[in-house]
Parts: structure tokens; sequence; C-alpha cells
């Protein structure tokens, strides 16, 4: 449901915005065949990729494409691109979904391992602040809290590897990618200092958000009921306390988590990640349509997967949400 | 049930011995939620929160509305000020029909009819001064006043038994009977005829319920004014009213003037509320003896057919879950809803003379 | 022998911002075991504060508490917080009002009552689960083993009230307070829910004192009632002395606010002027003085002196100057026909 939303408007954003800009079909297919071409091949193009057909028609060659496949016809010959087919890019003529895969797992990494490190840094420093409130403990946090949210991060990438990696060697350098399964030591080595940098950034958010929870959880009656029961204090912060702040923090993960995966451009940039970011800007850089529409649609489907998992774990977390 | 019902007979008698027309006359007044689900808002069913109920409110006279949580009292108090809208029924105010009628045509109405709301801290703007806050009816409505509105105001205020000089101070400044004195004189701007107040007491404490309850009874023999007092607690309701209607799940199964609701209960929810109320007299409660119910009051989304009391009722037979009970006259001014009820007069019940009495078994 | 619950001059006072808010200030009772006392007073005047006092929920979180609680032979003001930790839940337990907010909504009651038992008894779940249904059971739960593992959403207001109750005695506490246990509730359920506690306190021969502002509930449970006005204790009898024979004025207010249902309707009701003190600026002299009607027969004293906790006959104390046979007259000639007579 969310995704057709989506196709639409990526389908309306990148076929129809050049025709609103002044771009013809033949403006589009030159794209393919090159400046090079004469007129009468371009032209003969624009028709040969349909750019001609009726909008909807278009839409519907992009939609088949994602759900059963289509057959390219790319002049000498025709060839199939199998479902999902996001179509081929203007310059490497690539179908750009498997270009995109390759370049998953480098992204996944990033993301998901600075969300781990975050999560678990921004939490409990919340808790601690929370539980110790008004003490240096608390406001030197929430201070280095604010700093974490307002400073971008390209600033933060930059100082921190013209410190550790230029200055102090201490890290890989991160441009140089090597997978999990091959060598898990020289991957976490490499990517650790995205991961401290968007974790730096992003646990601030936490810490806040958990902080603010916090206070509220501990002033609630049930809080009062389990230390009336005897529990000890810790089991009420983490047992009762922390359990109920979490669903807010839940939600903020899953719109954060899919952004990130999403909107990787700046981090990768900054670090130089051969990633799905990487693969946008050059792109975009390229004014390569097949390729920006490919990297929207994938990009559009992790936020919408990531907030699906997160209600889903919504209604683990709270019951109330099950009876809805 | 839009359709007006024929009233029984018996009912002109009661009316003409209140002198005249009805300041407020309800007729199978309705209110159902809708309950919806889904992308799509997709109707599921209707939370029937009042459920086809007639009464009248005639002048100068103070009618207790009483029942528990949810069985849609509040709801009757918007729907006759017509804050919400029935869904079904007639609405009547000084003979007039306001059941539809749109907002516009209504304001000028709304001079006449007032509401007061439970809760003294969330009714008052903190960031108003007490001034603004009951001089705020003046304005809305553009009402002319003798000596200007401060000084209308200050009369009002000591009227409700505050210092008149608190005209500057903010709502946060006062304790919540205080407070709730600064609503009752915002509502008393207008020279309202009726006056609905929702739980008016229900937030404060004893010794300043008291005081509150006190205040409504001078005002309504000062101004003249006629109450429809919605309150669940059985004995402030007994101290207030002329009359009682007693509601269950969106119903009214009960109304009677005071005196005989209250000393010949004949609805057996009736009986079992007033049963259930603790009576501060300690040697007394050893010889009591009580109607006990058991479980709680059904989910208004479901009502059980028929007589809705059925499922928790001690009397109840298989009439009771096949055909629902008329709000009968079975004594003068006295309506029940009941296919068996206590102390009908000609019964072979013996009257119970007061809730001290063994009720039931 | 001392009593099981012996509470004597309990301070209890909080700094804040704006000042010393001397919430409890004095309050002195006693309470035996199988006996029940109820707690009295406007909203502010104390009474949660001083029972969460008795449990040591607010050691260690800046309070200032003197005094003396002795529990069983043993005092608590003084205990270690580890030590009165071990104690609540299993020796003393705790019902409170709202059992919407009382109960923790993520988990399910059956294992919010495991999880009370399971604290005080090495048991394994399965064993404290049948416990807890067998508990669920016992206050009238139906079909607890099914009910068990329902959320607090899913159960009604006196359902969840119930289950409440089935979690503060599932370790068998030896005292039991209630604050405010049916405020929350209808009256045909609160009817049921006192019901209940009577029955079970006999059952469990617990010491029961329940919290509240009703005196009709006070009346129907109560072998011996405590008033509270501004944090202190003003009046402390039996139920018979402070409903037939209460000397204190702000008790003789009380009596006089509360319409009731079991005498026919007064004219009109006689409220306490004014409201409530605060707690920071508590009025010097004795507390009650700018509300009393009787301040002047005291003439200065009301306004400088604090009137001290002083006994009349049979354990029946007052807080207050006049003369006992004063306040005796003064109930008899003037109050009590006023009361009574519609
Ligand atoms: N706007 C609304 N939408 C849906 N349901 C509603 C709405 N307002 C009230 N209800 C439902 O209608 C029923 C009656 O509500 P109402 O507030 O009139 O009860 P009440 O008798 O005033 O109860 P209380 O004593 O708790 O104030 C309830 O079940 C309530 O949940
Ligand atoms: N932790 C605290 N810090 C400061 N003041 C407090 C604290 N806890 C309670 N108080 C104050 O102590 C006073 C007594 O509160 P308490 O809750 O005991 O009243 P209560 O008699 O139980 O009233 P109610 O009937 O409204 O429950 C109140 O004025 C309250 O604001
Ligand atoms: S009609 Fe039947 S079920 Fe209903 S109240 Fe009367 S006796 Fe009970
Ligand atoms: S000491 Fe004086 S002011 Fe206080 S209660 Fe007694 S008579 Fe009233
Ligand atoms: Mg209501
Ligand atoms: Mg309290």
């Amino acid at each position: 449901m969310l995704l057709f939303v989506v196709s639409i408007a990526t389908f309306a954003i990148f076929f129809l915005v050049p025709r609103l800009a002044g771009m013809s079909a033949d403006d589009l297919a030159s794209r393919y065949v090159g400046k090079a071409a004469n007129a009468q091949v371009i032209h003969d193009t624009a028709i040969r990729l349909g750019f001609n057909d009726p909008v909807i028609v278009q839409y519907g060659r992009f939609v088949k494409g994602i759900f059963v496949g289509v057959d390219r016809n790319y002049g000498p010959g025709v060839e199939h691109c199998p479902a999902p087919c996001l179509g081929y890019s203007y310059v490497s003529q690539n179908p750009v979904l498997p270009d995109i895969l390759n370049r998953l797992p480098i992204t996944l990494s990033m993301a998901l391992g600075a969300a781990v490190v975050w999560v678990i840094f921004g939490v409990a420093t919340g808790v601690v602040s929370a539980l110790r409130r008004g003490s240096f403990f608390d406001r030197l946090s929430m201070g280095i809290a604010l700093a974490g949210v307002s400073l971008p991060i390209f600033f933060t990438g930059i100082v921190s590897l013209a410190i550790f990696r230029d200055q102090l060697g201490l890290v890989g350098d991160v441009a140089d990618w090597v997978p999990f399964s091959e060598d898990p030591l020289t991957w976490a080595n490499n990517l650790i200092l995205p991961w401290v940098t968007l974790a730096f950034l992003y646990a601030a958010g936490y810490a806040r958000l958990t902080r603010a929870g916090m206070l509220e959880t501990m002033s609630e009656d049930y809080i009062r009921t389990a230390r009336a029961k005897g529990l000890a204090e810790r089991a009420v912060v983490l047992k009762h306390g922390l359990r109920a702040t979490l669903t807010p923090v839940l939600t903020m993960f899953g719109l954060d988590l899919g952004l990130l995966l999403g909107g990787a451009v700046l981090t990768e940039s900054t670090f130089s990640l051969p990633g799905i970011g990487k693969y946008a800007v050059d792109a975009i850089s390229n004014n390569d349509l097949p390729q920006v529409m490919g990297v929207t649609l994938i990009a559009a489907a992790f936020i919408i997967l990531a907030n699906l998992i997160v209600d889903m774990l919504y209604a683990v977390v709270d019951p109330r949400v099950r009876l809805a | 049930m839009t359709e007006p019902q024929t009233q029984p007979a018996t009912q002109t008698a009661t009316r003409t011995a209140r002198q005249g027309e009805p300041l407020l006359s309800v007729r199978d007044m309705e209110k159902h939620f809708p309950v919806t689900q889904g992308l799509f808002k997709r109707q599921v069913g209707a939370v029937k929160a009042v459920d086809g109920i007639s009464f009248d409110v005639y002048k100068g006279e103070t009618l207790g509305l009483v029942g528990e949580s949810g069985c849609g009292k509040s709801t009757t108090g918007r729907l006759v000020t017509r804050l919400l809208e029935p869904t079904g029924g007639q609405v009547m105010f000084e003979g007039r029909d306001i059941t539809h009628m749109s907002q516009g045509r209504l304001r000028p109405l709304r001079r006449d009819m007032q509401m007061i709301f439970q809760d003294p801290y969330s009714s008052l703007n903190p960031r108003h001064t007490v001034g603004a806050i009951v001089g705020a009816p003046f304005r809305i409505q553009g009402v002319q006043t003798d000596n200007g509105v401060k000084k209308a105001v200050q009369d009002l205020l000591e009227l409700v038994g505050l210092n008149p000089e608190h005209y500057n101070r903010y709502p946060h400044e006062f304790s919540g009977g205080q407070r709730q004195r600064i609503g009752i004189a915002r509502t008393l701007a207008l020279k309202p005829k009726l006056i609905i107040a929702d739980e008016p007491v229900s937030a404060l404490d004893v010794s300043i319920q008291a005081q509150v309850v006190n205040l409504l009874e001078d005002l309504q023999n000062e101004l003249d004014l006629t109450y429809v007092v919605i309150a669940h607690d059985l004995s402030v309701v007994r101290h207030i009213s002329d009359r009682v209607a007693v509601m269950y799940l969106g119903k009214i199964v009960e109304i009677a003037d005071r005196k005989s609701l209250y000393a010949t209960p004949m609805h057996p929810y009736t009986n079992a509320l007033l049963s259930a109320v603790p009576v501060p007299d300690p040697r007394g409660r050893a010889g009591r003896e009580r109607i006990r119910l058991t479980g709680d009051v059904p989910s208004p989304l479901n009502p059980p057919p028929a007589c809705r009391f059925h499922t928790r009722c001690w009397k109840a037979q298989e009439i009771c879950k096949k055909v629902e009970p008329p709000l009968a006259e079975l004594a003068g001014g006295h309506r029940v809803a009941c296919h068996f009820p206590e102390n009908a007069p000609g019964s072979p019940d013996t009257p119970a003379a007061g809730k001290d009495e063994p009720v039931t078994a | 022998m001392s009593p099981f619950l012996d509470v004597k001059d309990l301070k209890i006072h909080f700094p804040t911002d704006d000042g010393l808010v001397k919430s409890v200030d004095g309050v002195t009772f006693s309470l035996e075991r199988g006996k029940t006392l109820g707690i009295v007073g406007e909203s502010g005047s104390g009474k949660s504060v001083t029972s969460l006092g008795i449990l040591g929920l607010h050691k260690g979180r800046g309070a200032n508490i003197s005094g003396e609680i002795w529990l069983d032979g043993e005092e608590l003001v003084g205990a270690s917080q580890e030590h009165v930790r071990g104690l609540r839940g299993k020796k003393m337990a705790m019902i409170f009002q709202d059992p919407l907010s009382a109960m923790h909504p993520f988990y399910t009651v059956g294992d919010q009552i495991i999880e009370a038992y399971r604290i005080h008894n090495k048991v394994s779940k399965a064993v404290a689960k049948k416990h807890a249904i067998d508990m669920l059971g016992r206050v009238g739960i139906p079909e607890p083993g099914r009910r068990v593992d329902s959320y607090p959403h899913e159960f009604s207001g006196g359902m969840r009230q119930r289950a409440m109750i089935a979690m503060a005695l599932s370790c068998d506490p030896e005292l039991l307070i209630a604050d405010e246990p049916t405020t929350a509730l209808d009256v045909t359920v609160q009817a049921q829910i006192l019901d209940l506690m009577r029955d079970l306190q006999r059952e469990f021969d617990s010491a029961l004192i329940i919290i509240t502002h009703d005196l009709g509930v006070v009346a129907e449970l109560s072998d011996d009632i405590l008033v509270m006005y501004g944090g202190k204790c003003i009046e402390f009898g039996s139920a018979d002395d402070i409903f037939y024979r209460p000397e204190h004025p702000y008790t003789w207010g009380l009596l006089g606010s509360m319409p009731r249902l079991d005498r026919e309707p007064t004219e009109r009701l006689l409220p306490i002027k004014g409201s409530p003190p605060s707690l920071i600026n508590v009025p010097p002299g004795c507390a009650f003085h700018p509300r009393c009607p009787y301040a002047e027969r005291t003439g200065d004293k009301a306004r400088t002196e604090a009137p001290a906790l002083a006994e009349t006959e049979g354990g029946h104390l007052v807080r207050c100057h006049m003369a006992p046979a004063e306040r005796r007259a003064l109930w008899e000639n003037e109050i009590k026909p006023v009361l009574e007579t519609p």
C-alpha cells in the first residue's frame, strides 16, 4: 500500500519533472545514446524506450518491471530484465537493482553497527542521568548530548577522521571495505569510526529521550507499587521503569534507522564508504535517472520496512496496542 | 426511534401539579457514538451512551441524575445543552424544539442554559484573570451592563462568596472550592434560567463540598434557578434534588420525587445502589442487610437486550431477557422500568421505610 | 505487651524550593493484629505520606523523618533501607487508590503477582503461578486460571482492585495498608471490595489500615479512627468515640459537612468555613484556628501555642486547648442536636 504510493511518487518525480522542466522525450533519449548520436538515432531510441508513450503506460511498464519484469529492446536485440526490475543505468547500461544490492551490506553494516552502539550508550546514559537528576554526571552528559545533536555529521566525521586515522593511525581506512564474512576484525576496525561518529550524533537524542521518559515513568504509580512489593531498586528501575520508557525510544529508533539506511548519503560521503549513499550521489551527479529512481525506491522501502518492524515490535512491547 | 412517543395519561396529572409547561422537556433522546475501525473508518458498531430517555424539568426545581460511571449522565447533560447533537428524539427548551438547531441560532439560547463542570482545575483557563474568566460571557454575548463589566463581575464574585478584590488574580492562586465558585460565577453571569451541573462537587473535599452545595441552594432561592444536577453520590443528590432520575446503561430506570425514591425505591437497581452506600454509623453496620450486586456494569457497546439490568438483577425472570419493561408510572409521579418492581403500591411487598430496613435478603 | 504497630510522633518533612513541606507533623496511633484503623482527613492532610512512611518508602529520598514506628517489636525509622525493603511486601503490604495506574501496563496481572510472591519466596515460576491463580480465585476473580494471563487494561475497575488486593496479600502480610482502595470505583463495586477486604482480614487475621476521605467507608470497617488535619493527628479514638463522642471541632465540622442517607435530610449542611491550610506556612498555634468556630474560647492560645495531643479518656486522644468537659458539653448541647434534627 505505502510502497504503491512511493512508487507513484518516485515515478512522478523522475519521469514528469524532466518534462515539466522542458526536457523532451528526445532529450531524455539522448542520455542513453550519448550526445554524439544524430537526431534520428535519438528519436528512434526515444520511441524504442517508450518515452513518447502516455504517462499511464510508462507507469504501467515501471510497475510491471518491479513485479513481473520487462523486456528491454536495446537496439541490437531484446534483453529480459527479471522482476523486480528497476530499469537500466543510462551511463553504465547495467541493471540498477543488482548494483544497489551489491552495496547493501556496506550500508547495512554501517547503519546497524552504529545503531547498536548508540542505543546502548544513549539509553544507558539516559537512565543514569534520570536517576541522578541534577548530579555532575547528569549535567555533563546532557551537555555532551546537546553538542551531539547540534554538530553535523560531516563536521564530527571529518574531525574524527583527521584525529584517529590521519594523526593517530588507530583505525583503518574506511573506504577499504572488507566484508564481515572475510575478516570480521578488519571489517569492524574499518567501520568503527563511522559507527562512533554516527552513534555520537544519535545517542545524544536517545539519552535525552530516555532521560525524559525515565523521569516521567519513575514517578508513575506502578513504580511505587513495585517498591511497595519490596522489589530491589535495580529491578524497579530496569524491569519496571525502563520497560515502560522503551516505547517512545523504539519509535524513534525505527524512524532513525530507516532514515539512516535510506539517507546514508552524507555519512557515506564523509567517510567515502562505497555504499548505497555513494551510489546515490554518483547517480545524481551523472543525471542517471533510472539509478536515482531505483535508489529512491529502495530508500523508501527501507524507511517503510523499518516502520513496519517498529509497529510490530510495538505490539510486543506494549500489550495495550495489541487490542487495536 | 425519532417518532414522538405519546405520553402516558397519568403524566398530565404531575405536570399540572407543577404549574405549567416544563422548562426543559426531553423525549426519547438518543446519542449513539459510532465506533469505527480500520483505515477507511468503517462503522462497526455504536456506543449507545444515551438510548431513548424522556424527562421533564420544571421551573424552579432541581432534578438529580444519578448512576454509575459510564451510564450516560454527562452525555445527557451535553445533549440537553446542545454541546452534542442528539442522534434521535427531541429536546424542547421553553417550548422550542432545539434538537437540531444550528449553533448560530442556539447562541441566544446559550444565555439561558449554562453548564458547570466537574473539574475546577482544568475548566478555567490558567492564563486569564478571574475578572477575564467571569466577564467572558458578557463579552462573548455582547451584553450591556449597567455599571460596566468590572462592577458586574465583582457583584458576581461577591454573590458566590469570593472577595471582589480577587478580580485580578489567576486561578492557580485559588483552592479547589474557590475555583468551583469562580466557575459558578461565570455560569451565573448571564442570568441563566437552567443550569446543568455535571458532578459539581465530586472533586472537592467534604468540608468544601458542603460549602458549594449550600451555595448552589442559596443561589437557586435567590435567583429562581432551575438545576439539573448530575452526580454519582446518592447522598449529595438526595440533599440537593427535588426529583431524582436513576440511569443505568443509557436508560432512565426510575424517576420520582426525592422522598418517594429514597423511601420506597422500586427498581431493583435503585435498591442495590442505595444499599451499597456506606453509612457513617459504626453501630448500625452489624445489623444492616445489604443487596450485593455481582460483577460490573456491562459495556454500552453491547448492552444486554430487553431489561439491561437483567445480567445483575436478583429478581430477573425469563421475561426480563425478552421484553423491555416500559418506564411506567406506578405511584404519583413515580415512574419505574421494571417487570417486578419492589415496594410497588398494592404489591405484597411491604414498603421499606428507609435504607436501614432490610430491603431484601 | 506493646501493640503490634505503634507509631509515635511521626514527622515526615520534605525540603523543597518553596520551603519545608511538613506533610506529616506529629502522628501517633497504635494498632493490634486483626484490627482495622481508619485514617480520615481532607486532601493534602498527609494520609498517603504517613502510609508510605510506614512502608519506609520515603527513606533515602531526601525526606526528613523523625519519630518512631514500631512494628512487631522492631523499630523502623532507624532501620536500614535494605532491612525495611525485606519487610515490604512480606510483613507489610499496600493497596493503592487507582488500580489502573498502580499496575504496570506491560505485564500481565499474573506476572505481577508472581513477581511479588517470588521476591520473598524462593519458589519456581510454576509454583508461583499456581499461587497467583489461587490468590485471584480467593479475591473473587471468575476463571482465575484464564484471567491470570490478562493484562490490567483487560480488567474492569473492580477486577483490577481485586487483583491489586490479591497481589498485596500474596505473601500473607501481617499489616495491610489500603490507601483510598475504593475511591476510583462505583458504589456497587465499592461495596463488593469493602466486603472482600472485611472477609479477607478476618481470614488472614492481619492488621488493616484503611485511608479514605469518606466517613462512611471508615465507619463500615474501622475499629479505631485517626483524624488528620494539616499533617497532624488531631483526634484518635475508637469508631464509637469518633462518631458518637467526637471532641475536636474539626471532626464536628466533618460530620456536619456530610449529607447522610441514614437520617432525614437536614435543611442545610454545616460546612467548615475557609480552606485547608498550606503545609509550608502552617498557621501558628492550633493549625485549625483560622477555620475554628470556637477559636475565641481558647483566647490567644489558639494563635500562639500549639495544643498537644492529650488523652481524654480510655485511649481517646484529642489535640485542642479546650478543656475536655467543655468540649463534651459543646458536643452534647450544641453540635449533636443540630446534626440530628432535620
Ligand atoms: N465522544 C464519545 N465517543 C464515543 N463514546 C463516548 C463519547 N463520549 C462518551 N462516550 C461513551 O458513552 C458512555 C457514557 O459516557 P458518559 O460520559 O455520559 O458517562 P457518565 O455517566 O457521565 O460517566 P461518569 O460518571 O464516568 O462521568 C461511556 O461508555 C463513554 O465511553
Ligand atoms: N515527595 C514530596 N515532596 C514534597 N511534598 C510532598 C511530597 N509528597 C507529598 N507531599 C505533600 O505532602 C502533602 C500531603 O500529601 P498526601 O499525599 O499525604 O495527602 P493525602 O492526605 O493523601 O491527600 P489525598 O486525599 O489528596 O490523597 C501534600 O501537600 C503533598 O503535596
Ligand atoms: S425487569 Fe426484570 S431484570 Fe429488569 S430490573 Fe426488573 S426484575 Fe430485574
Ligand atoms: S485549639 Fe482552639 S482553635 Fe484549635 S481546635 Fe481547639 S478550639 Fe479550635
Ligand atoms: Mg460524567
Ligand atoms: Mg492520598
